[in-house]
């Protein structure tokens, strides 16, 4: 079954070039279900190559399949190859299975899109790159796929380009990442220098083995953590997440909830014998992540956009997964990030469809008893409201309780970032349950405000293609209607492995721990939990800060005790001032440093060639008064010559 | 004398031929400055020719003197046919190599 | 060096060589080129004296008969046919002022240079003595048979070249038929010569053909 690896990528890729070539013929929805077909045979081929590694011993249980040889230049032999093992099958499962439920679910999200195959077309190239990232056996071959999300993120964002808002949306998100590129880039380089090989086995033999230590081991790691941090957005890189939102639903859930953002997380636990190196650099990690989570949940409070909400949540959970890849907990990392996926796809999907019952307006302050209109979509939104908030038996207290708890064990700074992951896990049950009870529950505030037609729709470019609903904006008379089949499905399976997600990986024994084993060919030094006791203590503080959280957005929320203005602040909501203090600098400091150096281009670099040649010009020009053709001119020439030639002959004399 | 005297003549005509030939404009003038250094090469290669007791170098001078007259007669017919055209050109004025 | 013993040899030195001199500081300085012609002669006298005093007896008497006798002439009769007077001013300004001095240094050094040279490295030779030779090595009779013997190959090119410079002069100065005589149309004085096209130039190569083509003929 190995040989089977390469039809992962190439089925999504398949699709993408039947999208290219006759997507427009196939139209909606045709184009839509090859797409979604495509997909779905790619998880089957990770489901199979999955039984096959399983069906092996675990020490065989790595395969690489190496399909041709990509860049043979010198001592560079890097080929196109990529590696199987529990990792990347992971990472392939939930990519390729996460990503048909969404392909299922855009069938009837962006119908009536003019552009609707274009949509697919993009969805498709998407999951090939996010494949290539995650199969890839060297460095190289990750970042052609790095660098192909990177880009499909930038065409889905603008997917609706006519509105410049978005347009812009699409260009920060690219350029962000790009900033992190670099950082991926200088770290290839400084790892090809040091290891003299790009491959995975090789750079952890290498790390195993000693041969990267110290300095460079740190100073690789965190090159690595910057191209991380951009991709995954952290702080302070973070700033294009939100405003990502402004492309279609299914995009958010598929691109920035489950897949894309946690290929930053996928890369650190891929290198991880090379983190264990790193010395100070894991804490940079687990610092960063903390202290983002905490920002983000800070900013999620008061956000008034359903799936603003959502994106900051996002940031705030992927801050969880750098905490834990920090502290070492690199299999709880992987855990998390399959449930996130579940729970936070459910989440961004069936936002989606709330936005869709409800005539694309997304502020949430026009929301409120949708329970009754939506009941598939409230149930479902319930379901991964609890996940993520972190109440057990749902998936996400199993994931998020093992990140804690090896905070907690992680050194004397460990208590400090416990502490802050549970201050956040608190946040987030507050705002989660907050945008809950302000859109299911409550009173039907649409029907009471009275709405400008211009300012209902807040996102105009979906009115693009919204031709079979009332589009012209919410009316006090609008009447929210369920999703079709293809939306709800999709959510209905999510909400199952949202529930069922936390048997990955239960405490309670040691045949429990499935993906612990599963991982454990990849994880070459496993994180210690802290013994049972505390584990169970640091468990029931966990569920009840995540109940504290909900009693409180309670208590704010529907019993109306305390003010919602104390708790949702200015400063929360203009997120921090960071998104304004980048756009202050690059416009007025940046701009300055850019405008100089593009005047020292122009004046130095481009005057020292010009110069040249008008230099050369104008010694042409006085050469040319050398060839007079006066006669006598040339004869003193020649007199001249022959009188140093003398001279010469007189000083080789030894005069 | 001995030899040394009268290479330095040769020598103090020879420079002033090359003077006259550099300074003057008259094409005629310059030609006549040629000849004086010609004879000045003459005159030391005789000198050269009894200090060394070699008959040669009175041969080099016959032939010295062969070519210089063959070399007047070109020249000064050249002169001739530029002169005819263009009367009272003088060298500077010929500036037919100019580049 | 200079110091030698005054015999007559040194006394007919001083005067030969004054006579030199100063004829070639009139050939250089003259403003008449009469005078310049004339000037010549008497450097060319003055080099035949000193040939005489070296006992180059016969190279003395072609020089008198070629040099002062044919070439000389041949310079009076071009300045006669082209009637040139005192036409130039031999202290004109230089346009480029710094070429004077310049020659005159350039000279000066080459003349300096050479003679330093050649006076070092004759000191430096040893070996042959410096008695004077028998004089019956510069015969006349000597002299020719080394001429045909040793250098009988430049002697016989020496003669075809004599040959090709009459030829040459004649094909030069000869008027083509047919050609535009511009002595029929006397140049404007107040134009400028140098304003001129270069017909000269141009009519040269085409007199020179069609008269290869009338003597072929």
């Amino acid at each position: 079954m190995e040989h089977l690896i390469w039809l992962i990528p190439a089925l999504p890729l398949v699709g993408f070039g039947i999208q290219l070539v006759g997507g427009r013929r196939l139209g909606d929805p045709r184009a839509g279900w090859v797409a979604t077909g495509m997909v779905a045979a790619s998880f089957l081929a990770s489901v199979a190559v999955f039984f096959d590694l399983l069906s092996r011993s675990e020490e065989e249980r790595s395969i690489t399949q190496t399909l041709f040889q990509w860049i043979p230049v010198g001592n560079l032999r890097i080929g196109m190859g990529f590696l199987a093992d529990p990792l990347s099958i992971t990472m392939c499962l939930f990519v390729t299975g996460i990503g048909s439920l969404i392909h299922l679910y855009s069938i009837g999200y962006m119908k009536g899109d003019p552009r609707y195959s274009k949509f697919f077309l993009y969805l498709n190239l998407f999951i090939f790159s996010m494949l290539m990232l995650v199969l890839g056996e060297n460095l190289l071959v990750t970042f052609l796929g790095w660098e192909g999300v990177g880009a499909c993120s930038y065409f889905l964002i603008a997917f609706w380009h006519t509105d410049t808002a978005n347009a812009s949306a699409g260009k920060k998100a690219f350029i962000t990442n790009r900033v992190g590129d670099w950082g991926f880039m200088l770290a290839t380089f400084l790892t090809w220098t040091v290891v003299g090989s790009l491959n995975y086995s090789d750079i952890n033999a290498a790390a195993v083995g000693g041969s990267i230590t110290g300095v460079t081991a740190t100073a690789i790691v965190v090159l690595f953590l910057v191209a991380a941090t951009g991709k995954s957005a952290q702080l302070p890189l973070f700033v294009w997440l939100p405003d990502a939102m402004a492309g279609p639903t299914p995009v958010s859930a598929l691109i920035h909830a489950a897949t894309m953002v946690t290929s930053g997380v996928y890369l650190l636990v891929r290198l991880n014998p090379l983190l264990f190196e790193a010395g100070w650099a894991n804490d940079a990690i687990a610092w960063v992540g903390a202290i983002t989570a905490l920002v983000a949940a800070t900013i999620a409070i008061s956000q008034n956009d359903i799936k603003k909400v959502l994106a900051y949540s996002t940031v705030s959970q992927l801050g969880f997964l750098f905490l834990a890849v920090g502290t070492g907990n690199y299999v709880a990392a992987i855990f998390h990030m399959v449930t996130h996926a579940f729970f936070k796809a459910l989440l961004f999907l069936g936002s989606g469809s709330v936005i869709h019952g409800m005539a694309h307006d997304q502020d949430m302050r026009h929301y409120g008893n949708l329970r009754r209109y939506m009941p598939i979509t409230a149930g479902t939104f319930i379901v991964g409201w609890l996940a993520i908030a972190g109440v057990p038996p749902f998936s996400g207290f199993w994931s998020k309780d093992e990140i804690l708890a090896g905070a907690w064990s992680f050194g004397p700074s460990g208590k400090v970032l416990w502490f802050i992951g549970l201050v956040t896990a608190l946040m987030t049950a507050f705002y989660m349950t907050r945008q809950v009870v302000m859109t299911f529950f409550g009173t039907e505030r649409w029907r009471e405000v009275e709405l400008d037609p211009a300012h209902a729709a807040t996102d105009p470019a979906n009115a693009a293609h919204a031709d079979e609903h009332d589009h012209h904006g919410l009316t006090p008379d609008h009447e929210p209607h369920e999703s079709p089949w293809t939306m709800t499905v999709p959510l209905v399976v999510l909400a199952g492995l949202a529930t069922v997600g936390g048997v990955l990986n239960l405490p309670f024994a040691d045949g429990l721990h499935f993906l612990e084993h599963w991982l454990d060919p990849v994880i070459v030094h496993p994180h210690e939990l802290p013994a049972v006791p505390t584990l169970v203590v640091l468990a029931g503080l966990a569920t009840l800060g995540a109940l504290l959280g909900i009693v409180l957005a309670g208590a704010v929320y529907v019993r109306r005790q305390v003010d919602p203005s104390l708790i949702e602040r200015e400063v929360f909501a203009k997120g921090w001032y960071i998104d304004w203090a980048y756009s202050w600098f690059t416009g007025g400091p940046g701009r300055d440093a850019f405008d100089a150096t593009a005047r020292f281009d122009q004046t130095v670099v481009d005057g020292a060639v010009n110069g040249t040649a008008a230099l050369v010009q104008r010694a042409g020009v006085r050469s040319r008064r050398l060839q007079s053709g006066q006669v006598r001119g040339y004869a003193l020439g020649i007199a001249v010559g022959a009188v140093l030639m003398v001279g010469y002959f007189m000083t080789r004399m030894g005069f | 004398m001995n030899q040394n005297s009268y290479l330095i003549l040769s020598a103090a005509m020879f420079s002033i031929g090359a003077i006259g030939v550099l300074v003057r404009r008259n094409p005629l003038v310059m030609f006549m400055c040629v000849e004086l250094m010609l004879n000045a090469v003459n005159l030391s290669f005789v000198s050269f020719s009894r200090s060394l007791g070699n008959v040669d170098g009175q041969v080099i001078v016959v032939f010295v003197m062969v070519v210089a007259a063959a070399e007047v007669v070109v020249g000064l017919a050249i002169v001739l046919s530029i002169m005819r055209r263009r009367p009272g050109a003088n060298a500077d004025d010929l500036t037919m190599l100019r580049g | 060096m200079l110091a030698a013993t005054v015999n007559s040899e040194t006394i007919v030195w001083i005067i030969a060589s004054t006579i030199c001199l100063l004829g070639s500081v009139g050939v250089v300085g003259s403003r008449n080129p009469v005078h310049s012609a004339l000037s010549l002669v008497a450097t060319l006298f003055g080099v035949a004296v000193l040939f005489v005093a070296q006992q180059a007896y016969f190279l003395a008497v072609v020089q008198v008969i070629v040099y002062a006798g044919a070439i000389v002439i041949l310079f009076l009769f071009v300045i006669m046919l082209l009637g040139v007077d005192s036409q130039e001013d031999v202290w004109f300004v230089e346009r480029r002022i710094w070429r004077r001095p310049l020659a005159v240094v350039a000279g000066a050094g080459l003349a300096v240079g050479i003679l330093v040279t050649i006076l070092v490295v004759t000191s430096q030779v040893t070996g042959t003595p410096s008695a004077d030779p028998p004089s019956s090595d510069f015969d006349v009779a000597n002299l020719g048979s080394v001429l045909f013997t040793k250098y009988v190959y430049a002697f016989e090119i020496t003669s075809v070249l004599l040959t090709i410079a009459v030829v040459g002069a004649v094909v030069l100065t000869r008027k083509a038929k047919g050609a535009i005589d511009l002595d029929e149309f006397p140049p404007d004085p107040e134009a400028d010569p140098a304003d001129e096209a270069d017909p000269a130039d141009e009519a040269d190569p085409e007199t020179a053909a069609a008269t290869v083509d009338e003597v072929a003929r």
